[in-house]
Parts: structure tokens; C-alpha cells; sequence
């Protein structure tokens, strides 16, 4: 919305629309009793935000109606619709919304108090209704419940009055001073290691938690970011994209060199934690640029992609491990971990034809589920009496050592920042083969796949052989990530390549950006590095009972806002955005109206 | 103007289920002729094309290209041998860019695998640009529509017409010896389809194809086919000049009676 838009008057407190408020008060309420009984309130009470007034097991309670109370009053502003000013209108309805969702908890707290549901709802607890009741008496947290749904409804719903502006404020302050609070491990592991530890001290707690005063202070600094700072961040990201030709091409190189230095570098100052969850990023970051390849170039839904994760992992391992199962013959050796990397991408690469060979034929949902199916025939085939004796069955393959790199170092799960560099080496080899393979007559074969197979078939690809092709790129990528796993954690057991591990990775992907190298890494770095992968921690270890909720929530509500992903592929956000960018192209005079005179003398426009 | 026997079809049958989409067809082509296949609609013309480019498979008789037989030949092989068509709803690839459009056409006639990608050999960026200035003359056939700031932008954004004269110069782009033109000039106004039906002339003329097209604009195939073959119900019912063909009154019964020279 621009300010030359022109406003009618604002519309009366009463003019509503009450199945609105009704839809969005009903959905509030269901959304505050399920996170309830998620557990979410008493399992993340511990964890302080605020010392001494607030904990993250509220907060999951709180932000909704703040959010619901505000997004009842937005309005699309469309060309050539009337569109009213905002006033009293909006609280009003944020209000009733937030009042109906505070309803829905009051109403928990009731039943919780009358009824013990305790056998189909594990957390029908005391414990619940004793947070929920505020250790207060039923009374006063029914009360309090709808006073709070109430109130920060119609804080969400006030702050459609202010200007943008102060809103960006707002927002801004409480997401830098959630954000800081969240993140206080690492916050306060790299304070530390930059001789910051004062102002750690000053801003957090000591039993954990951010300090009145540090809370104050981190608001006053973001509101100054909101004010200033990204206005310059917007300016610089404008000149950027002014840039044209070799000053462009310069501005990505010195870009790409700051990444890279501070791939190298960061990992120095970081402290062993953090360095085993970078570790733990790239791992998947790996995974998921080889399944990119797969799905996000040549269109291939591959839900079995852990297949090769395993293939990788168990090659590795039992080849260098010298407690293998007993039916290997003793003649063969144990080798290195170099060594065995090349009989890796060999293995990988036949794995990839012999499961993309029958599976390759088939589209869509059919290749879907029978991927799916394979995913899981590797994992118990490894888990199987047939093979136990060289897998090793349940008992998986022990004392895997490290990675000798040239009697050089000796890269294990035990020094996490070693780890990490191994793993960024490999992720940078796929990142290269990505982006050379992208632009190049493989890479342009696999596009056309993806947009219309039958056609590209008849413009003379062939097509079985592309997608194989694919399907054994992203194999191949997808054991260098096993083999490093199996040597990081010194072990492998088929526990270690669930389906999970499938899904989490095309989460990564679809999340971050199909078909985006830097969508890939952000998909991975918030996914893995925040939430934590299917079994590894992540930075938020108090959410992981709760990961695959948020990550189910995540899904949901990138599909429905955001299909393209955090980073978006331009050719992709065109296909889910087709009309909204045909319009702009429209706007924008490049449109092609067809040209009557038949000389093909169109102008180009300037 | 015709030389040799390019494309032979003898007998040809095609059935789903008990539907007889085709039956007992002969057709030849001669290299450098302009052949149009006309017909009432449901006659057998896309099934016809769909046939010899190998998207289905003939239930009986042979097809014969360049005295070898394309039966049993996957699209793209077909495609590799030298035959290239259009589709009637145009069927392009539609968030890929027009250069990357003729580009990825030309997969058949390229070679460059990983290796060369991986490592920028200097085969590779020579077949890179190769594939590239290919591209942008089949392009620059149609004038500067498809040329110039245009190239990078995504099909999708092109007018009706315009899609259609990118599919032919993507058919152009595989270098083939027989074009297949499935409604080139269907949705164009008169104006356009009038130079269209001159650039048919030039494919042949000046770029040497041999073309074979379906067409229902009456003027069309009268100012460009060298001759005619009619389908209906799967069948030849007639063949020989325009003018041969529009006094058949087999034809003219086809068309329910209507004078082939009113539907023009």
C-alpha cells in the first residue's frame, strides 16, 4: 500500500463481519487447546524468556491471539476495489477474536478441573491445569484466561491505528528480544569467545533467561534497526541489484569470498557445541543439495532418499570398522576412510540405477510411493538375519575410526569442528556440481523433464536416461554424507535411516527453496540448526519433543503463504505464481499482446 | 520440385480398444515437398502425427524413414533420426526461457555429458556457444520477435501467436529432415497466418525441410501444399493437388456437403 492510496472512510464498530470473527475466534481457540495439550505450556516452562515475568511455555500460548487479533483486520488492498480505513472497527474484531480463543482456554481449564481425560490425552494433567489456572483456583484462571484473550487480542487488533513505522518498531523489538532469549546458548558461546562476556552478563540472566534490563536494552537496539539500519540494509540490496554485467559478476565474487571466509573462520571462535550443531547443518545440507538435484532440477518426488544416505554409511563403515559382522572372509582388509570413499561412490552410483532403473519409468504419485517402499527395503534389508552377518543387524557396525586426512588430523565425532570442515569441503563439491550441471545441456534436459515429460520425449531427450542420471547424482551425493556420518559417530545402525530422515530432508528443501542452492543451505540451517534433525539436537534442545509439530506447522504454512520457500527459485516462483507474474509483466509493458502487423517489429520497452 | 522417397507408411493400423483411429493408411512423402493432411475433426490427424513420431504405436503395418524403419522407436529417437513436430495445443516449456527453449531442443544433436559440465573443457563451451548461436538463428527466423531482450524471458510471458512460432523454431532447433506442423496457423489472424503460410514456404525453400502439417485453413493449404491427403475415419479418402482434391466429391461428403472452396 502506498500513501497515495486513496482511503474510504473508516467503517463503524458494529459494521462486522461476525462469521469472520466467528471462523478466526473458533480456529484461535482450537489452536490454544491443542498447543495445550501438546504439552508445549508446562514441557517449555522451564525455559525462562523474561526473568523473572515470562517463560517460553506461556509464550506458546500468548502469541497467537497477538497474531490472530492483528491478521483479522488486514485486508488485501486491491486496484480498484474500495478499500476503508482502518479504526475502531479492527480492535473491536480483534478483541471478539481473542476474547472467543481466551474462551476456548477458560473452557480447558473447566473441563481439566471436572474431568480426567488422563487415558486418551497424556498431558491432561495437574500440572496443566495448575499453569493454566496460574496456581490460583479455577476461577481466577478462567477469568484471567479471558482477559488475556481479550487484551492481547485487541493489542493485535490496535496495531492496525498506528503508522507502518511504528508497527516495523513493535514488531521488530519483540522478535529481536524472543529471538535473543531463544537463542541464548549460542548467543552467549560466541560472547564469550569474542571477549563479549560483559555484555552477555548484562543482557542475560544468570540461571538463564533474558534480565529486565537486557530485555530493554536489545528492544531500544532493534527499534534503532527498524528506524535506520534497515532502511540502509534495503538501500544496499537496491544498488546491489542496479549492478549490471562484470560490476555485478565483482559484487558476487566478493560475496561468495565472504562466505567462504567466514565458513572458515566462524567454526574458529565457535565453541564445541556450536560447532557440532554446524556439523550436524551440513550433514543434511549435503542430503539436501543432492536431493535437490533430484527433485528440484529433474521433478523427481524421491521419498527414499535416505536409501543412499544408508548406502554410504554402511559401505563406510564396514569397510574401515574392525568389528564388522562375521561372514566377511578375512581377506578383506580394513581400509581408510579415503579409500573407502571411492568404493562408496561406486556403490552409491549402482544403487542409484538399480533402484532408479524400474522406478525411473513411472510418474508422480507412482514414483512417490515406490520410492518410498525402496527407502525402506534398504534399511531392513540391513536390518535383516539374511544379511546380519555382515551388517550386523540390530547391533549395527561399532568402532568406526575417524577420518585420517594424510596423517595429517584424525576427523571424528569427538572434534566436531574438524567434522565440520570435512563436511563443508564435500558441500561445497555439491554445490559446484549443482550449479555447473544447472547451466549445462544435462541440467537444461532436466528443466524440460520437469515442465512436460511427453514433450520433452519428442524434442528428442531421453528421458529415462536424464532422470537416471539424476537419481544417481543425488545418490552419489547422498553418500558422501553417509560416509562422513559413519565416521563422525563412529557407528551405524539401521535406526539411523528412518523414513524420517527422508522426510526431514525434503522438508529442508521445500521449505528452504526447491531448486535454490541458497535456499537449500537457509531450509538447512534453520530446519536442522534451530529445530534439529530427526535425531540430532538442534540450538533449540527444549523444542525437540516438539520438533516434528513445528516442522508439520512450518509445512503447512509455507504451503499455504510462501510455496515457493525461504530463498525461492525465480523459475519457481513464476510456475506457483503464474498469474500474479504475468500481471506484473503485464504492468510492466513486457507482455506480449500479439503484434498486427505481422512485421514482427515490436519496440522493446525501454 | 520433389526428389526422393523420404517417408513411406504402408498399410498402417492403429486401434484403442475396438476404436479404429487409423486403418490401413498409405502415405509417402518426398524429400522437399509440402504435404498437408486434411480432414474432419475426429478423422485420425493427430493420431497420425502421434504415430510417426512415435508417441503411439502402430497396432499394424510399417513406417519406413530413410529405408529404415521407425517402428518401435522411442520419441526422442525418431526425433534423433530427423523427424520434429509441433504440437496442436501448443505445448511449450513454459518457465523455461525462449533461448533455453530452441536450446534444450538440441539435446539429440550434442553430447556433452558431466565431465565436460564439471570441468568447463573447451569442448564443452564450444558446443555451449555452438548450441547458443543455433538457437538464436532458428530464432531469428521469425524476424525480432523472439530475438534480442526477449530471449531471456520465460515462454509464458509470449502472445498466442508468438508461442506458436517459438514450437516451430524449437521443431527447427533438432535439425531435423521432415517437420511435422500440427495447426501451425490455428488462432492466428489472417494477417499472421499470411506470413506464416510465406515462412512454410521459406522452411522449405530456404532452410530445406521437408514438411508435412495439419491444417484446417482452407487458404493456407491451398497457397503452400504441393499436396493434399484427406483422412476421414481413419482413412485416405483422397489425395493429389488442392484442386484435385476440393472437386473430389468423397471430400466434399467428408465435410457434410459443404464445397471444400466455401470453408476457406
Amino acid at each position: 500500500m502506498t500513501d497515495t492510496t486513496v482511503l474510504a472512510p473508516a467503517r463503524g464498530v458494529l459494521d462486522q463481519d461476525w462469521r469472520k470473527i466467528v471462523n478466526y475466534g473458533l480456529l484461535l481457540a482450537l489452536a490454544e487447546v491443542f498447543i495445550a495439550l501438546a504439552n508445549m505450556p508446562v514441557g517449555l516452562d522451564d525455559f525462562i524468556l523474561i526473568e523473572p515475568i515470562l517463560s517460553l511455555g506461556y509464550v506458546s500460548l500468548l502469541w497467537l491471539p497477538l497474531l490472530l487479533g492483528y491478521s483479522i483486520g488486514t485486508e488485501k488492498v486491491l486496484e480498484g476495489v474500495t478499500s476503508h480505513a482502518k479504526g475502531a472497527r479492527e480492535v473491536v474484531a480483534g478483541a471478539c477474536v481473542g476474547l472467543i480463543g481466551g474462551g476456548g482456554v477458560s473452557g480447558l481449564v473447566l473441563l481439566l478441573d471436572n474431568f480426567d481425560l488422563r487415558d486418551p490425552l497424556v498431558n491432561w494433567s495437574p500440572q496443566l491445569l495448575a499453569l493454566l489456572a496460574f496456581d490460583n483456583g479455577v476461577g481466577y484462571g478462567v477469568g484471567v484466561w479471558l482477559a488475556i484473550g481479550g487484551g492481547l487480542g485487541l493489542l493485535g487488533g490496535s496495531m492496525h491505528l498506528i503508522a507502518p513505522l511504528a508497527r516495523r518498531v513493535v514488531s521488530t523489538m519483540v522478535l529481536a528480544v524472543v529471538g535473543v532469549a531463544v537463542l541464548e546458548t549460542i548467543l552467549s558461546d560466541i560472547a564469550e569467545d569474542l571477549f563479549l562476556e560483559w555484555l552477555a552478563d548484562w543482557i542475560y540472566f544468570i540461571r538463564g533467561g533474558v534480565s529486565l534490563h537486557g530485555a530493554a536494552t536489545v528492544a531500544v537496539v532493534a527499534g534503532a534497526y527498524a528506524v535506520w539500519g534497515s532502511k540502509a540494509v534495503k538501500g544496499a540490496k537496491a544498488s546491489y541489484q542496479a549492478l549490471e554485467g562484470v560490476e555485478r559478476k565483482q559484487a558476487n565474487k566478493v560475496s561468495i569470498a565472504v562466505v567462504v571466509a567466514a565458513t572458515i573462520l566462524l567454526p574458529l571462535v565457535l565453541g564445541k557445541i556450536t560447532n557440532e550443531l554446524l556439523a550436524n547443518v551440513g550433514l543434511f545440507l549435503l542430503l539436501a543439495l543432492g536431493l535437490n538435484i533430484v527433485i528440484g532440477l529433474a521433478g523427481i518426488l524421491d521419498l527414499g532418499y535416505v536409501a543412499f544416505f544408508a548406502v554410504g554409511g554402511y559401505t563406510t563403515a564396514i569397510l574401515t570398522s574392525p568389528n564388522r559382522g562375521d561372514s566377511w572372509p578375512t581377506w578383506i582388509p580394513q581400509v581408510w576412510w579415503v579409500v573407502a570413499l571411492m568404493l562408496v561412490i561406486v556403490l552409491a552410483g549402482l544403487t542409484g540405477l538399480f533402484i532408479g532403473a524400474p522406478v525411473i519409468r513411472m510418474r508422480g504419485d507412482y514414483l512417490a510411493i515406490v520410492t518410498l517402499g525402496f527407502g525402506e527395503i534398504i534399511r531392513l534389508l540391513f536390518l535383516s538375519d539374511w544379511l546380519g552377518g555382515f551388517t550386523g543387524g540390530a547391533q549395527g557396525v561399532t568402532n568406526v575410526p575417524g577420518v585420517q586426512v594424510f596423517g595429517l588430523a584424525n576427523v571424528r565425532g569427538t572434534d566436531p569442528r574438524a567434522v565440520f570442515y570435512l563436511v563443508a569441503f564435500f558441500c561445497a563439491i555439491a554445490i559446484y556440481v549443482s550449479w555447473r550441471l544447472e547451466k549445462s545441456r544435462i541440467g537444461r534436459a532436466w528443466m524440460a523433464v520437469r515442465e512436460d515429460e511427453s514433450v520433452a520425449e519428442a524434442m528428442g531427450i531421453n528421458t529415462v536416461n536424464v532422470k537416471l542420471l539424476a537419481f544417481v547424482v543425488g545418490a552419489v551425493l547422498a553418500s558422501f554424507s553417509g560416509a562422513i556420518f559413519a565416521a563422525k559417530v563412529g557407528s551405524v545402525f539401521p535406526t539411523s535411516f528412518i523414513i524420517l530422515v527422508s522426510i526431514v530432508i525434503l522438508i529442508v528443501v521445500i521449505v528452504g527453496g526447491m531448486g535454490n542452492i541458497a535456499g537449500v543451505v537457509a531450509g538447512s540451517v534453520v530446519l536442522i540448526g534451530v529445530l534439529g534433525g530427526p535425531k540430532q539436537p538442534g540450538l533449540l534442545q527444549e523444542f525437540s519433543e516438539f520438533k516434528l509439530l513445528i516442522y508439520g506447522a512450518l509445512l503447512v504454512w509455507m504451503m499455504l503463504k510462501r510455496p515457493e520457500g525461504l530463498i525461492p527459485n525465480v523459475r519457481r516462483t513464476r510456475e506457483l505464481h503464474q498469474d500474479e507474474f504475468l500481471q506484473d509483466a503485464w504492468l510492466k509493458g513486457q507482455i506480449d499482446e500479439g503484434d498486427e502487423t505481422g512485421d514482427g517489429g515490436e519496440v522493446a520497452p525501454a | 520440385m520433389s526428389g526422393e522417397r523420404l517417408l513411406t507408411i504402408n498399410n498402417l493400423s492403429v486401434t484403442f480398444g475396438g476404436l479404429h483411429a487409423l486403418r490401413e493408411l498409405d502415405f509417402h512423402v518426398d524429400e522437399g515437398e509440402i504435404v498437408s493432411v486434411i480432414g474432419p475433426n475426429g478423422a485420425g490427424k493427430t493420431t497420425f502425427f502421434n504415430m510417426i513420431s512415435g508417441m503411439v504405436t502402430p497396432t499394424s503395418g510399417e513406417i519406413i524413414f530413410e529405408n529404415q524403419s521407425l517402428i518401435g522407436l522411442d520419441p526422442n529417437q525418431v526425433t534423433a533420426r530427423g523427424i520434429a513436430r509441433t504440437f496442436q495445443n501448443v505445448r511449450l516449456f513454459a518457465n523455461m526461457t525462449i533461448l533455453e527453449n530452441v536450446m534444450v531442443a538440441q539435446h539429440c544433436r550434442t553430447k556433452q555429458g558431466l565431465w565436460g559440465a564439471l570441468f568447463q573443457t573447451s569442448s564443452f563451451k564450444r558446443e555451449e556457444e555452438e548450441i547458443r548461436e543455433w538457437g538464436e538463428k532458428v530464432l531469428g527466423f521469425f524476424g525480432t520477435r523472439l530475438v534480442g531482450y526477449r530471449l531471456d524471458q520465460p515462454a509464458s510471458v509470449l502472445s498466442y501467436a508468438n508461442r506458436r512460432r517459438l514450437e516451430i523454431a524449437r521443431a527447427m532447433a533438432t535439425k531435423p529432415t521432415i517437420l511435422l506442423l500440427d495447426e501451425p496457423v490455428a488462432g492466428m489472424n489472417p494477417k499472421e497466418s499470411e506470413e506464416l503460410t510465406r515462412l512454410i514456404g521459406e522452411l522449405r525453400s530456404e532452410w530445406g525441410f521437408t514438411i508435412v502439417m495439419i491444417e484446417h485453413d482452407m487458404g493456407v493449404v491451398r497457397d503452400v501444399s504441393d499436396r493434399v491427403v484427406v483422412l476421414d475415419h481413419g482413412e485416405t479418402i483422397a489425395q493429389g493437388s488442392y484442386e484435385e482434391v476440393s472437386t473430389n466429391p468423397d471430400v466434399i461428403e467428408a465435410y457434410l456437403g459443404r464445397p471444400a472452396e466455401e470453408a476457406s
